[in-house]
């Protein structure tokens, strides 16, 4: 029958990229060869806060070797996706260590880095500001005291004459009054300190102006439509005269959406008389010089009645972002409107605020934000239900979102929403959180533990924020596929084929999806982020699809002599079903050519876009809007560890994860984002921490060797398991998830940590000291008297 | 600026099979001969302090972080890169299993964890999989947490076994 055989979303293919990744033969952006390329080497801020006073690049120019050397000065223009507060290079000010002060471009990268060691700079150190209670003192130094002065979007809400770069507020009821009702109050305060995305790849950008003025960017970007919008806001140029090509890309884990070195490279190109300058960062710049996540401070408040409801709840994140919030306004944002987390709290006040410091610049990180306040959140609600005597897990139940419940900003959830109840279920079953448990490992010196939590996140992005796609058939009915969503490692060319192949019945290997995202080349596309690529270029896909469709039965229905809607697209032709004939695909996908010389069609080919319908702005006030967002996707995490009282150390052994996904499109993808994901979650929430050294402003640990992110050996049994709840108006009913798989790890460690050892910690990460003081601090307390209170 | 007069050397060194002779500074290290001359770019740079993998090639069988190996000490010797190992419609069963297993995401670290998995069958072709988690342990791998690498490795191990019988 027709179609059987076609249905490819939900089957494992094969990557569509996997044997370019086996042999060698992908090539990042590192690996092109440029002829006469140039060498970039960027000069650095050694200060985490000064005036800049001067900057001499005479003695960089009289280096043999070198073609340019550009500063502040000469490109003093604004640069940001939200909040345009950043130059290309530092023009009056430094506002942490490795802020760009200049560079040189030069044939060799020996000549480069010697001649950016001569340039002179003058500053006049200021005070830093190092930390966010520090930042929001009145007294405090201003990082920005431009701050008002700066272009912005409309729903960005920087505080001018402070440090305050971005402020949401919620309010939803009335939570003072609610809070009078409860029978308990229960206050925590919770921190998480800035880390770095650590991709494989570190950061690379190749420029080109050519003598006609022309831009060519060969970058390690997620974004290259945003770059090139960027780049052309930045620097004035035509749209049309900027090409921006993506190659592979070695991870991107959010640290390369917006923009980032493509405007030092092309500063420097515009200098070099048509040959391409590479910046590349090392892996210590990549630690402290390009983009890092945000830390946050967080104040919680629950209010619970004797049902064990949550029913008032405040909340207050303060954000450390860094020297700059161009990106990371919106994390302070989406923090805000998704404050509640997975959960339906009636009486909310709830404040999200960033604050400038002269820290590395906070930016979007897989989750964005969405970790750091579940860790928070998922601690919280686990120490709430502890200490009123309830059950984490049916405290979970009590309070969860679901269908017919309003999150934080008011909207009231659908059928399609998604099933968070089922996902903490299965969770607990799965983990064994649903049994009475003695500790199996009696009172030896190795303590158990298993614990979970949740977690929620929507796409944060602008409302208007569009995916297209292109289709084309070959003359051998091969239909090839452009997008500008970017391959980071997702999988998203190959959901995109999986897709084109079953709407038009085509075998998986005959949907060929072009390698380059080339903005001169492929069709717009905003951003690969916000795990919003498989549900809006899917959504494209399946669009242009049935536009290919439409033009194939039509010169089908000329061909046959039939009406179009009489026919029916099947595996490999175009078919009467009434008289059985059919006409292949490739003596239809280039137009029909009759016996008698005369032709009908033409080449079939179609472009689709998907942009999500019916968002609404937030209340400027209160947050408060029906829609804010345009998709949830829930799910939870249960792991098993094991603490090492006498070192304090802690394995996680197992973890188990539940995502409702609306539709697995390909289940070995899905797994390896949950367990890329889970593994990640498991470096930040017990090793990663950028270290500050309060003397001079540097990060202390910008190694891999000082900074270490999970090995092999410190993966744990992973289990995954998916809900399929279908997403309204999600490709097939598919929504996002590749973030979500590393936002409640932490948490779930530290429910864990109290479960085995009966101590919470409350900043990440877990390390083995802070365990270690934590169970000395609880013997402490026990030796002091406080036995049996 | 010293290294920009430094010493001139000679080697010659079986890349992937192929003799290749060249005359380089001494201080070149093998990883930049390899991916800058002989645009075998293949191993990557990830980190240029022997800490990540993403360099890792096979010198005389045994795997090696190629960014801290001189290019002098491959003199006489055997390299064998990713493009070495196998091709479209004839993959090295290592790479079908990593194909089969869905082990590869942004593929920056793939070739090294491949020739680093290759050296590990080469010592033991029937690996446990916590011997393959040590063996890899100098692989860092930012997107799959492992899981199906390891599945991979042990796959492509019972197939390099199933190869060798017959």
């Amino acid at each position: 029958m027709s179609g059987q055989g076609y249905d490819w979303v939900g089957q494992d293919v094969e990557r569509v990229d996997a044997v370019d990744k086996v042999t060698g033969a992908a090539r990042y952006t590192a690996d092109l060869k440029f002829p006469r390329l140039l060498h970039a080497a960027v000069v650095r801020s050694s200060l985490p806060h000064a005036r800049l006073l001067h900057v001499d690049l005479g003695p960089a120019l009289s280096v043999p070797g070198v073609k340019a050397a550009v500063c502040g000065r000469d490109v003093p223009f604004h640069v940001g996706i939200y909040l345009k507060d950043q130059t290309v290079f530092a023009c009056d000010r430094v506002r942490y260590v490795g802020d760009p002060v200049a560079a040189v471009a030069a044939e060799s990268p020996e000549a480069a880095a010697e001649a950016a060691s001569r340039i002179a700079i003058d500053y006049e150190p200021l005070e830093p500001v190092f930390d966010v209670e520090r930042g929001l003192e009145p007294d405090a130094p201003r990082v920005h005291p431009e701050l008002g002065r700066y272009e912005c979007v409309p729903w960005i809400t920087p505080e001018p004459g402070t440090n305050v770069c971005n402020h949401l507020k919620v309010r939803k009821g009335d939570f003072d009054a609610a809070l009078k009702r409860c029978a308990h109050v229960i206050e925590n305060r919770f921190a998480v300190p800035q880390v770095q995305h650590v991709p494989l790849e570190p950061h690379v950008s190749v420029a080109r102006v050519d003598l006609a003025g022309r831009v060519e960017i060969h970058t390690s970007a997620q974004s290259p439509f945003t770059v090139r919008h960027l780049l052309c806001a930045c620097f004035g140029f035509k749209h049309a005269d900027v090409r921006v090509i993506v190659p592979h890309v070695g991870g991107g884990f959010g640290g390369k959406a917006g923009i980032n070195l493509e405007p030092i490279a092309t500063a420097l190109a515009l200098r070099c008389d048509g040959r391409p300058v590479r910046v590349a960062v090392d892996r210590s710049e990549e630690f402290y010089a390009v983009v890092v996540r945000q830390g946050l401070q967080a104040s919680l408040t629950s209010g619970v009645d004797e049902n064990g409801r949550v029913i008032a709840q405040k909340m207050r994140y303060v954000w450390d972002c860094g020297a700059y919030g161009g990106y990371g306004v919106n994390v302070v944002r989406a923090a805000g409107y998704t404050c509640g987390g997975a959960y339906a709290f009636d009486h909310v006040q709830g404040d999200s605020i960033g604050v400038y410091t002269n820290r590395p610049i906070g930016s979007a990180y897989r989750g964005f934000g969405m970790q750091e306040i579940h860790w928070a959140l998922e601690s919280q609600m686990d120490a709430v239900a502890r200490e009123i005597g309830m059950d984490p897990v049916e405290f979970r139940l009590r309070n969860c979102l679901g269908p017919g419940k309003a999150t934080v900003t008011g909207q009231v959830l659908d059928e399609s929403a998604g099933d968070v109840a089922t996902c903490i279920r299965k969770v607990a079953c799965g983990i064994g959180l649903d049994v009475d448990r003695t500790d199996p490992s009696g009172g030896g010196p190795i303590r158990r533990g298993r614990g979970m939590a949740c977690a929620v996140k929507a796409p944060a992005m602008p409302n208007d924020a569009a995916s297209s796609v292109i289709l084309k058939f070959c003359e051998d009915a091969t239909l090839e596929l452009s997008l500008s969503g970017v391959d980071i490692g997702q999988g998203l060319r190959t959901v995109a084929a999986q897709y084109a192949a079953q709407a038009l019945k085509l075998p998986i290997e005959s949907v060929r999806v072009h390698n380059l995202p080339d903005t001169h080349l492929s069709p717009y596309d905003w951003q690969t982020v916000a795990s919003r690529q498989t549900w809006a270029t899917g959504n494209a896909v399946l669009r242009a699809a049935e536009d290919c469709k439409r033009q194939l039965l039509e010169t089908a229905a000329s061909a046959l002599g039939r009406p179009a809607d009489a026919l029916e697209l099947d595996a490999g032709c175009v078919r009467d079903p009434d008289s059985g004939r059919s006409v292949p695909l490739d003596r239809l996908v280039m137009g029909y050519l009759f016996e008698d010389g005369h032709a009908v069609g033409g080449p079939v080919a179609a472009c689709a876009h998907f942009v999500p319908e019916g968002l609404l702005f937030l209340d400027p006030e209160t947050s408060q809007s029906k829609k804010p967002v345009a998709k949830w996707t829930f799910g939870a995490q249960g792991v098993e560890i094991s603490v090492d009282t006498r070192t304090g150390e802690i394995r996680v052994d197992r973890v188990v994860a539940c995502y409702d996904v609306g539709k697995v499109v390909h289940p070995s993808l899905i797994r390896g984002q949950t367990f890329g994901g889970i593994v990640q979650g498991l470096g930040t929430g017990l090793m990663e921490e950028l270290v500050l050294d309060r003397t001079s402003g540097r990060i202390a640990n910008a190694t891999l060797a000082d900074y270490k992110i999970p090995s092999s050996l410190d993966a744990p049994r992973m289990e995954a398991g998916f809900l399929e709840t279908p997403q309204a108006d999600g490709p097939l009913g598919a929504r996002g998830v590749g973030e979500h798989t590393m936002i409640p790890t932490p948490a779930a460690i530290a429910n864990a940590l109290v479960d085995a050892c009966g101590v919470r910690v409350h900043s990440m990460p877990l390390t083995a000291e802070k365990v270690l003081a934590a169970l000395d601090a609880r013997e402490a307390g026990r030796e002091g008297g406080h036995r049996g209170s | 600026m010293t290294t920009q007069t430094g010493e001139q050397i000679s080697i010659r060194v079986t890349v992937n099979g192929r003799v290749e002779t060249a005359e380089l500074r001494a201080d070149r290290s093998l990883l930049e001969w390899l991916r800058e001359d002989l645009d075998l770019t293949g191993a990557k740079l990830g980190c240029n302090e022997g800490e990540c993998g993403a360099c890792v090639v096979l010198l005389d069988g045994r795997p090696v972080n190629s960014c801290l190996v001189l290019a002098a000490e491959a003199d006489g010797r055997e390299v064998l890169t990713i493009e070495g190992l196998g091709r479209a419609g004839a993959l090295h069963p290592l790479q079908q299993a990593f194909v089969d297993r869905a082990a590869v995401q942004c593929g920056f670290c793939t070739p090294g964890m491949i020739l680093c998995a290759l050296g590990l069958l080469g010592e033991n072709p029937d690996p446990s999989p916590d011997e393959i988690r040590r063996a890899l342990a100098g692989n860092l791998c930012r997107c799959t947490g492992y899981q199906q690498i390891v599945e991979a490795v042990l796959d492509g191990a019972g197939r390099m076994r199933e190869g060798a019988r017959t």
